[in-house]
């Protein structure tokens, strides 16, 4: 995952340094490096839409006529639509608190905010049902009580949010690192109070780094799907997410329609890229590992 | 790292901290400013205490090494941001914060830079803005730290000399910080000598140079050579021969002299507290300077108006004409 979080690495060019290589390696180098992206991205991307679109463009415009699937959507949308922002304020909170103040057990809390980047989503799942199901920790409280978490939408967003906290605060901890806390002393000497600071200079100053990152938190909370299905119980209509949806209509053979709708997240992704790619060009030295102007 | 320090600073004064880095300086004024807390002590503004005072409230001016801009706002904006931050009641009224803005930028001579980002200004520019920001909003004091830390050499002279022009025709309250001792002894109508947290004297430029308090101030403002010497009576010998230098009283055996590069004269062996051999000597502004070995090997500079060259190797004799000993 660890490219995710270089962006704007552009090699500097020196074509007479000692390091260059012969033409001969650098075709090579250069030909592996296409081939790879080719055979590993490119192809399957293609194969999302050739196949989507196998049947013509009715048969797949017919897939979104079914209501399973813009209930699929919306729950989706839902999701991430309380997802992002919950993690966009963790995040912020997070990296300021590690990038501004020196505290006790900061190093642990920087290694634990990549904790659901090393465990399997399927175990990220398995959490919540251990903590909510109706054997788990809080279960029978949530029974009794008549809370429905696992197996609906509490249950979705909670492993939806565990999955992508890392993504905000990943990008703001060493971007706000990096600018210090010199801008916001100056406020303060000035006058302002520690929001009106935070709002006016500081704020302003990782605006780009937040975008990039709740864009890429947003496609993963989109497209995640180990950790959703294991709390979805995939009711059909209610409780199924684009992906999840993808894998029933792929389990049932209707390749068409599975196709078809995966084109929606194919889509997704390849916009979330060009926006990422534009933010990259456009505002590197804005953006964590970025290079100053 | 401070230890215990009483410095009073007078309103209206222009007051350099000067020290070696690490010795608490930069320290000493963050407290003052309320950016850091002391673990005991008080600062007092005119008779008020504002030790408990967040740093909103102190009515300080602060002006950072590295400018610390804003960098998204315009030249003008970043010169208003104090006045717009207050709360409304207190805010002055827009035209108001325009033409205070205007005069400011006549002050820092940046006339027509408003509409500016502070990428495209150079370092002594961005310098000026930040100084015009932390006076807008009218400060008690005005704090400095290492205000021309990062800029090269010319611009530093000029921004120093106009820094004076300021604070003589606004008599803002001003402390600032440098480890440049020119810096200081130019700039200040006193300078705060400060090593290892202690503050080691307070004084205005000639005071200092001409009583230094320590030897650590001593070292610190220029070039000095150490030179062994016996003290007996209030007088200082080296080798047996006598110096003009006086001991303080009740100093008595052996002792260090100090001696600054001027202090020392070449003179023939018999009227000569030192002796060596020439290692090198070259011209720099104006005076020769010659630089001599010792039989133990110790470097002694001396500087002289006599234009004489010795070649290196040369033997030579050398009168103390001045210096300090400590208690």
């Amino acid at each position: 995952m660890s490219e995710i979080f270089s962006p704007a690495y552009v090699p500097s060019a020196k074509p007479d340094s000692v390091a260059s290589e012969g033409a001969a390696t650098r075709a090579v180098l250069i030909g592996i490096a296409v081939a790879f992206l080719a055979l590993f991205l490119v192809l399957p991307l293609i194969a999302v839409f050739t196949q989507a679109l196998s049947h013509g463009l009715a048969a797949f415009l017919d897939a979104f006529r079914e209501p399973d699937v813009w209930s699929a959507i919306r729950l989706t949308l839902t999701v991430a639509a309380i997802a992002v922002p919950f993690n966009v304020v963790f995040g912020l909170a997070a990296s300021w608190a590690i990038a501004k103040f020196e505290f006790p057990g900061k190093s642990l809390l920087i290694t634990l905010i990549d904790l659901p980047f090393s465990v399997s989503p399927v175990v990220s799942g398995l959490i919540y049902v251990l903590l909510f199901g109706s054997q788990g920790l809080f279960g029978g409280f949530l029974l009794d009580h008549g809370i429905e978490v696992l197996f609906a939408l509490p249950g979705i967003v909670l492993a939806t949010v565990f999955v992508t906290f890392p993504f905000v605060a990943r990008e703001l901890i060493p971007l706000m690192q990096e600018q210090g806390t010199a801008e916001e002393e100056a406020a303060l000497t000035l006058g302002a109070s520690g929001l009106h600071a935070f709002r006016t200079v500081t704020l302003p100053n990782i605006r780009w780094g937040l975008l990039y990152s709740v864009l890429l938190c947003n496609a993963r909370a989109m497209g995640e799907f180990g950790a959703v299905s294991v709390v979805s119980g995939h009711i059909r209509g209610l409780t199924n997410t684009i992906p999840l949806h993808v894998e029933i209509l792929y389990n049932e053979y209707n390749f068409v329609a599975a196709f078809a709708v995966a084109s929606l997240l194919a889509a997704l992704a390849l916009i979330t890229l060009v926006l990422k790619s534009v933010l990259e060009w456009r505002f590197s030295g804005e953006l964590a590992g970025g290079r100053a102007h | 790292m401070l230890h215990d320090l009483s410095l009073d600073v007078r309103a209206g004064e222009l007051i350099g901290l000067l020290g070696p880095s690490g010795s608490g300086k930069t320290t000493l004024l963050r407290i003052i400013a309320g950016l850091d807390a002391p673990d005991r002590g008080r600062i007092l503004f005119g008779g008020d205490d504002a030790t408990g005072l967040p740093v909103q409230e102190r009515a300080v001016g602060f002006v950072f090494q590295h400018y610390a801009l804003f960098k998204h706002m315009s030249v003008a904006d970043n010169i208003a941001y104090g006045l717009n931050a207050r709360r409304r009641a207190d805010r002055p009224a827009r035209p108001e914060i325009k033409r205070r803005v205007g005069d400011l930028l006549d002050l820092i001579r940046l006339s027509g830079f408003g509409d500016r980002y502070p990428s495209q200004l150079s370092g002594g520019q961005r310098q000026r803005v930040a100084l015009a920001r932390a006076l807008a909003v009218e400060p008690r004091v005005l704090l400095l730290d290492e205000p021309f830390g990062a800029l090269d050499a010319q611009v530093r002279k000029d921004l120093r000399r106009w820094l004076r022009e300021i604070h003589d025709r606004t008599g803002q309250t001003t402390i600032f910080v440098t480890h440049d001792q020119d810096e200081a002894l130019e700039l200040s109508d006193r300078v705060a000598v400060l090593d290892h947290g202690r503050l080691e004297q307070v004084g205005t430029p000639d005071e200092v140079q001409e009583h230094p308090a320590s030897a650590t101030v001593m070292k610190f403002l220029g070039d000095s050579v150490e030179v062994e010497a016996i003290a007996e009576g209030g007088r200082v010998l080296v080798r047996g021969r006598e110096t003009p230098v006086v001991a303080p009283a009740g100093v008595i055996g052996p002792v260090k002299l100090y001696v600054r590069p001027w202090q020392l004269q070449l003179a023939e062996p018999e009227a000569a507290h030192l002796t060596g051999t020439v290692r090198s000597s070259y011209r720099t502004q104006g005076r020769q300077r010659i630089e001599v070995a010792d039989a133990e090997g110790h470097l002694l500079a001396v500087e002289d108006f006599d234009g004489v060259r010795y070649p290196a190797g040369h033997p030579v004799g050398l009168r103390i004409n001045g210096g300090h000993v400590f208690g």
